[in-house]
């Protein structure tokens, strides 16, 4: 009785952040108290409601709890739905969270005290808390994707705070496309499960052992697959290798939002998603070996490159990496109770530690004032200073992480975007018009090809999409063209998903009526910037008309989550329900289909900080230097 | 040809070094003038030279000063004087032009022009490349302490240090042949390497000028510590030469990894050059103009000074038979203390002098490893004072240990001391108090600990040091400190030497928030030794012979006020007779109360510390910002400074200065000859006009001459602080120092003859030249007869002030209910 009425106040918990959020919408930017205010007893409130709730659930015995089918969509076979699961690892993550946050909020309120961009900031830390809450409370996978999602967009506007100065532009694009290939992973781990089970499976069903068991054993190549997705989506959310670079290159907003942002909540969360996941690949040793091998990388890497960090931001980082490192080490283990106990010391550790780390300063100068020795010097043998130089070395060039990643990802990606070079601004709809019209034609005739023919077609469409993409996200003259390619790359996909199924065109039209609406009026606002600015209108470099424009880039942006399937439109939902519609054989299908998608993202996001963000080109006030 | 001549490469370097910001390591953060490069010219011509080579702001913008003006701060009277000075500025259409004609800015210097052609005619972002790895070595270099690891190359200069890691690494430092092997080569320096960098020696020094300001704050950091090594406890010696040299081995990778070992010099054959970076004739800016709104900005503050000293009637008698006196240091926050002690006690004497009270010498604290200095930056003391039988006011705390970052330390520590932090973050930020992470001015010396003052034997020395001083060497400084204040009669039973000091939680500036005058220690030290001198009986007889004679019944007693909890402490009571305890318990009372006062005037400047309540709620919770871990602004500092005023306290105990004023005491019918007067303009010159111009340019262009906002902020190896992981260092104050600080240049007005000032400007061309070239604006106003006189080209000119009635000082409660602006100049009631 009681734990059915907890499950059925479960919803309040997610609730409760969307209209405190809301909320702080509201009050003007000069309304200081007000905006404080909100947050801070919208957090409050949150807090003693989950308190209360805690209570009462481990009085009752603490059994996971579950809200399922909350629907948004729903069409003759398929269903959008919106499950919550509450279970010990959803409880002590919420219970750090809010707690973290909570006194971050408060600590903001003075903090932040007359810098511009006081309620942007109280919007976004809202905003993660939404992302945060809802992340933790997902049911399945699409649930938690929401969430993860809100916290990749909170952390690239937390990054870019100081959107004034370059570092911290660069850095969030940066930190947004590392976020973004991790999501990779979930996308395609979400197709997989669907096909794996012929529904959106719940988290709550993952604990079937025979269920699950019983599907692996018939396709384990599949529940291998999902696992490196899990794994590749968590090293990325947690900065473990080798992905760690960005981690220390996050730490550009005020120190506040960086303790509770990179010292503690969002960079666990690859931490949760294996909590999470466990169930499923517990049994698959391989994929233990693999999470257990990445966790010690991490934690040996870390640690050896934390030790020559000369500032103390980039220090604490890489030591938290470490200490992840060890987390999926954990996890691997099985040892999940200590890995939770291990995140919530971890966390509170790091935010203390980055809150009070100008003080490090003022003691460690005191502390030598007074207990300075000087080392004695070592005679070392030749190999060891060799051995010592060459790792010193080493983790000064961080591993070679930062090189590696770009080595690996971006910069093949960007030289594939290249081969679209002769597409222009002016000449795209040549190309596009007649190519889409052929590709329509074959559609209309699908019936009457060689079926060799029809199944390869739809990789083929999803590849020129995916080809568009990667030319938007490498272009450098044409902002337009940009956006063009990635709103034509929606129709590529559509199309090729439609060969899959009886004809439908609720479906496809669902799905594009998300996304060109937003593309419409993004194309529309881009002209606007264009009349006003046309010796500043390239991706060649950060121009910063955010300064100068405000509303039009607060409202490009929405346009830019709008066209990325960002889920606050529905463009979402159909995002999913397109996915639905890839069988389980389309591998490559899925893989060009969830790659464009989120190379998309990072070329919008790229649109849009280089055309409103970084130093304004006009130099009409006291501009910071580039390296500042 | 670009340039006339050729200079040496180290003419150059000397050059860039000039222009260079100078701002020691964050533990001895001493004030300066920000543009110290330029102030050999006159202030605007300065201005406008510093605006055109590096791009920097000078002055507010157009918007703010016809806001100014719009708001009464500039007053149309004051803006015209200023502009009928000259024919060409006093017509009608040129005040019209200032007031309205549309107009935009914009600020872009020449500096890093040259530098750009590799982004245009190679399309290379070489900075991308060079700068993280060139800021990570050389922070490893010089890092003091936040990294775990040390170089494992030790005990040699930078450049060797890098050469040596480089060769015994299997892993290069660069990622081409080439450069790594240019570094090994010891015969390979500058000039080769600018040769195959850049080619054309005409461009060399314009490409080191550019260079070195891509990244003005490491550049800067390591000029100072060329200059001043010891800044640094561990000691780094570095050469701005050697750091250039890497920079350009790093260019030199990054261009052979994109080009291959063939590639031109960036100078041959250029299209399109640019110009050079110091013009040969400099053409006006289009906004010159904004000098006059400058000039009429101060005028219509200092007119209302003037005014309140030339206000006939002064309404407060000169005292008598003081009850006490009180010595406090000139600091502008001391400024209202005293005028609050004057109000709890109207007859006693108040008086204010540099704040290490004529002593100067190194100090070294009980248990501590390393001497800290404590006089003004420039001196160089010859003196040791040793503390004794003291405590260490030291705690260990496991946060800043560097266990928790290794592997097995930081999962034990984040699992067990994790969830002790969160405990102290709740408290932290719930019930602020003190913490390991606060600075508190009372921890710089023991109370119950003892100094060593007076020396045990002639002659012992540590470290080419003397320990302590002889009677003689102590009467001479104590004579100075009397004699320069004019304290030398009618010694009240009771003479207090307060130093100041402040106390801050989780900031790196602390040391800039301390006395200026003790190179940004606290003043309990120099004021307890002072004092302990002046009641030494062997000093007091020489005194005597010199003509200053203190009574028997005359104690001096040191004291310290801690300018951020508004707290105080006085030292030694326990030595005292009983008479003097009892008579200190009364002033100790008005000491507090003075102090509450004191705290609830600052309040009104804090918008988030309710000045609501009685005195000591309000102060109550002034003190908490001093232990806040979240407060970004414990106090205000110096901002708002704006005034110094050299003379007797009767000449302006009448006016309300708002805490924004100097004051050092001087009797101008004691020293005619002015050489007392020569010591304080001395001090006066460099210290206040030091602070003043720090806070005027990090005002008016913080994204360049100031630090920006201080929140992002990241410490680097305990020197400097950057934005995010590879960010220059930033100098300069941040923006939450100068929010409220209105940019105006320090007017210093002296009580005295012009003929006397003028003569004693005449000995010194330092200090002369501050004044002459209007970096700081003098005046006098002869005692005799009250007229006063302006500075300028050298030569003393009789003022015309433009008369203003000024108001009487409300209340305090009402004074605080007025809001957080700016007040405007007072009369104090008797």
């Amino acid at each position: 009785m009681m734990t059915q009425l907890l499950s059925q106040l479960l919803p309040i918990l997610v609730l409760l952040p969307l209209l405190v959020f809301l909320t702080s919408l509201i009050p003007s930017e000069k309304k200081e108290n007000w905006l404080s205010g909100i947050a801070f007893t919208g957090i409050a409130l949150q807090a003693m409601f989950l308190l209360a709730f805690l209570i009462i659930w481990i009085i009752q015995g603490a059994k996971p709890l579950i809200i399922e089918e909350i629907n948004l969509y729903r069409s003759n076979d398929y269903a959008f739905l919106v499950d919550l699961y509450f279970d010990w690892n959803a409880a002590i993550f919420l219970f750090t969270g809010t707690f973290i946050t909570l006194l971050i909020v408060r600590y903001s309120a003075y903090y932040m005290h007359l810098e511009p961009g006081y309620k942007r900031f109280f919007n976004t830390l809202l905003f993660f808390n939404l992302g945060f809450t809802l992340t933790v409370l997902s049911g399945n996978f699409e649930t938690l994707f929401i969430g993860w999602e809100f916290l990749g967009i909170s952390s690239f506007l937390l990054v870019a705070f100081y959107r004034e100065r370059y570092l911290p532009v660069r850095n969030a694009v940066r930190v947004f496309s590392v976020y973004r290939i991790g999501d990779i992973g979930i996308l395609l781990a979400m197709w997989a499960s669907h096909h794996l089970w012929h529904e959106n499976i719940t988290f709550f069903k993952l604990n079937h052992y025979e269920l699950v068991h019983h599907q692996l054993s018939e396709h384990s190549l599949i529940g291998l697959g999902i696992s490196f997705c899990l794994l590749v989506a968590a090293a990325a959310k947690s900065a473990q290798w080798p992905f760690s670079s960005w981690l220390p290159r996050a730490m550009e907003g005020p120190t506040p939002s960086s303790a509770i942002f990179y010292g503690s909540l969002s960079v666990h969360f690859g931490v949760f998603l294996l909590l999470r996941t466990f169930p499923f690949w517990e049994h698959q040793i391989l994929a233990r070996w693999v999470i257990g091998g990445i966790g010690v990388i991490s934690a040996i890497s870390g640690f050896a490159i934390s030790n020559v960090q000369t500032t103390i931001k980039t220090r604490i980082a890489y030591a938290s990496v470490a200490q992840i490192g060890i987390m999926f080490v954990e996890v691997a283990l099985g040892l999940n109770a200590l890995a939770l106990f291990h995140f919530m010391g971890n966390a509170f550790l790091r935010s203390y530690q980055l809150l009070v780390s100008p003080s490090v300063v003022s003691y460690m100068i005191r502390d030598q004032l007074y207990h300075y020795q000087e080392k004695p010097a070592q005679v070392l043998p030749e190999w060891r200073k060799k051995l010592d130089a060459t790792l010193y070395t080493l983790s000064v060039q961080e591993w070679g992480l930062e090189h590696f990643l770009n080595r690996i990802v971006f910069s093949p990606l960007k030289k594939l975007g290249h081969q679209l070079d002769f597409l222009t601004k002016r000449n795209v709809l040549l190309y596009f018009i007649p190519a889409y019209a052929a590709a329509c034609v074959l559609y209309i005739f699908r019936a009457s090809l060689w079926t060799e023919v029809r199944e390869v077609l739809p990789e083929i469409f999803a590849g020129i999409g995916l080809l568009m993409v990667l030319k938007a996200f490498s272009e450098r003259q044409s902002p337009r063209l940009s956006w063009m390619l990635v709103l034509m790359n929606h129709g590529w996909v559509a199309l090729a998903v439609s060969f899959n199924e009886e004809f439908d065109w609720h479906h496809t039209l669902f799905y594009l009526s998300g996304f060109v609406p937003a593309g419409l009026i993004g194309y529309w606002l881009l002209h606007q910037l264009l009349e006003k600015e046309r010796s500043f209108f390239n991706l060649n470099g950060y121009y910063g008309h955010a300064r100068e424009y405000p509303q039009l880039a607060f409202l490009f942006l929405l346009c830019s989550l709008g066209l990325m399937g960002f889920p606050i439109t529905y463009s979402f939902v159909g995002e999913d329900l397109l996915f639905s519609h890839i069988h389980s054989r389309q591998f490559v299908l899925a893989f060009f289909a969830s790659s464009s998608f989120v190379l998309g993202g990072i070329a919008l996001v790229r649109v849009y900080a280089r055309l409103f963000l970084g130093p304004n080109i006009k130099k009409n006030h006291e501009t910071a230097l580039k390296s500042s | 040809m670009h340039h006339k001549e050729h200079h040496s490469i180290e003419d150059m370097l000397v050059h860039i070094r000039h222009y260079l910001p100078s701002q020691a390591p964050l533990k001895d953060f001493i004030h300066h003038n920000t543009l110290h490069g330029f102030q050999a010219l006159p202030f605007h011509e300065a201005m406008k030279r510093a605006n055109q080579v590096f791009g920097y702001k000078t002055y507010l913008s157009l918007e703010e000063y016809r806001l100014l003006y719009q708001k009464g701060k500039i007053k149309p009277a004051l803006l015209k004087k200023v502009l009928h000075q000259q024919p060409a500025t006093s017509s009608q259409e040129f005040l019209d032009k200032m007031l309205h004609e549309p107009a935009t800015q914009v600020f872009e210097g020449r500096i890093g022009l040259l530098y750009d052609h590799w982004k245009t005619d190679y399309h290379l972002n070489l900075s991308k490349e060079v700068h993280p790895l060139l800021f990570r070595w050389v922070a490893a270099y010089l890092d003091q302490g936040i990294a775990q690891k040390e170089l494992p190359v030790k005990g040699t200069d930078f450049l060797n240090t890098i050469r040596m890691m480089d060769q015994y690494s299997s892993l290069s430092i660069f990622k081409s042949k080439r450069a790594r092997q240019l570094l090994k080569d010891e015969s390979f320096g500058l000039e080769q390497a600018l040769e195959l960098v850049v080619g054309d020696a005409s461009y060399w020094e314009q490409y080191l000028f550019d260079m070195a300001f891509q990244h003005p704050g490491w550049s800067g950091m390591v000029a100072v510590l060329e200059d001043n090594p010891g800044h640094l406890l561990k000691p780094r010696p570095i050469s701005l030469q050697h750091f250039l040299l890497f920079e350009l081995l790093l260019e030199i990778d990054a261009l052979d990894r994109k080009f291959g070992t063939v590639w031109k010099p960036l100078c041959q054959g250029m299209v399109s050059p640019p110009p050079p970076l110091f013009p040969d004739v400099w053409v006006e800016t289009p906004f010159h103009w904004l000098q006059y709104w400058q000039e009429a900005y101060e005028w219509s503050f200092y007119e209302e000074v003037l005014n309140g000293l030339n206000a006939e009637v002064k309404s407060i008698a000169s005292v008598r038979e003081p009850e006490f006196q009180a010595v406090f240091c000139i600091d502008d926050r001391e400024c209202s203390l005293r005028r609050h002690l004057e109000q709890e006690v109207p007859n006693c004497q108040t008086f204010g002098t540099a704040g290490f009270f004529n002593v100067a010498f190194y100090f070294l604290p009980e248990h501590g490893k390393f001497f800290t200095k404590v006089c003004p930056a420039p001196m160089t003391p010859l003196h040791l004072v040793r503390e004794k039988e003291a405590k260490v006011r030291h705690k260990k705390d496991t946060h800043y240990s560097r266990h928790s970052h290794g592997l097995l330390g930081g999962w034990l520590i984040s699992q067990t001391m994790g969830f002790v932090s969160a405990l102290k973050l709740m408290k932290g930020i719930f019930y602020p108090s003190e913490s390991p992470a606060s600075v508190s001015s009372f921890r710089h010396m023991d109370a119950h600990g003892h100094l060593v003052v007076e020396t045990p034997a002639v002659g012992h020395k540590i470290n080419g040091l003397q320990v302590g001083f002889t009677v003689s060497e102590m009467a001479d400084r104590v004579e100075g400190l009397l004699k320069s204040i004019g304290l030398t009669t009618e010694f009240a039973p009771l003479v207090y030497l307060v130093g100041h000091g402040a106390s801050s939680t989780n900031n790196t500036y602390y040391a800039g928030y301390d006395c200026g005058a003790c190179s940004g220690r606290a003043g309990s030290v120099n004021a307890r030794v002072a004092a302990t001198m002046a009641n030494h009986a062997g000093v007091r007889k020489i005194l005597e012979s010199r003509g200053i004679s203190i009574p028997e019944t005359t104690l001096f007693v040191a004291g310290l006020h801690d300018t951020t909890r508004d707290d105080i402490q006085f030292f030694d009571f326990q030595s005292w007779g009983e008479s003097h305890q009892k008579l200190h318990q009364v002033y100790l009372a008005k000491f507090k109360s003075a102090l509450d006062k004191n705290a609830m005037e600052r309040s009104r400047r804090f918008l988030l510390a309710s000045s609501e309540g009685g005195e000591e709620e309000v102060h109550e919770r002034v003190r908490k910002r001093a232990f806040s871990l979240f407060e970004p602004r414990p106090e205000w500092n110096h901002a708002t400074n704006a005034l110094c005023l050299v003379g007797r306290r009767s000449w302006n105990r009448h006016l309300f200065l708002d805490r924004r004023a100097f004051l050092n005491s001087y009797d101008p019918y004691q020293d005619p000859e002015g050489i007392y007067l020569a010591g304080i303009l001395k001090a006066v010159a460099p210290v206040c006009g030091g602070i003043n111009l720090e806070y005027y340019f990090s005002r008016v262009d913080n994204a360049r001459l100031g630090a920006g906002s201080k929140l992002p902020h990241n410490v680097v190896g305990l020197f400097g602080v950057a934005n995010g992981m590879d960010g220059d260092l930033r100098p300069g104050l941040p923006a939450q120092m100068v929010n409220i600080h209105d940019p105006l240049r320090l007017l210093v007005i002296v009580d005295q003859h012009p003929q006397v000032v003028f003569h004693v400007l005449e000995q010194d061309p330092a200090t002369k030249s501050w004044f002459l070239q209007n970096w700081i604006h003098l005046m006098v106003q002869d005692p005799d007869s009250h007229a006063l006189y302006r500075y300028e080209q050298g030569v003393f000119k009789h003022y015309e002030l433009q008369e203003q009635p000024l108001n009487e000082y409300p209340e305090l409660r009402q004074l605080v209910a007025n809001g957080s602006d700016n007040q405007p100049i007072y009369i104090m009631r008797p």
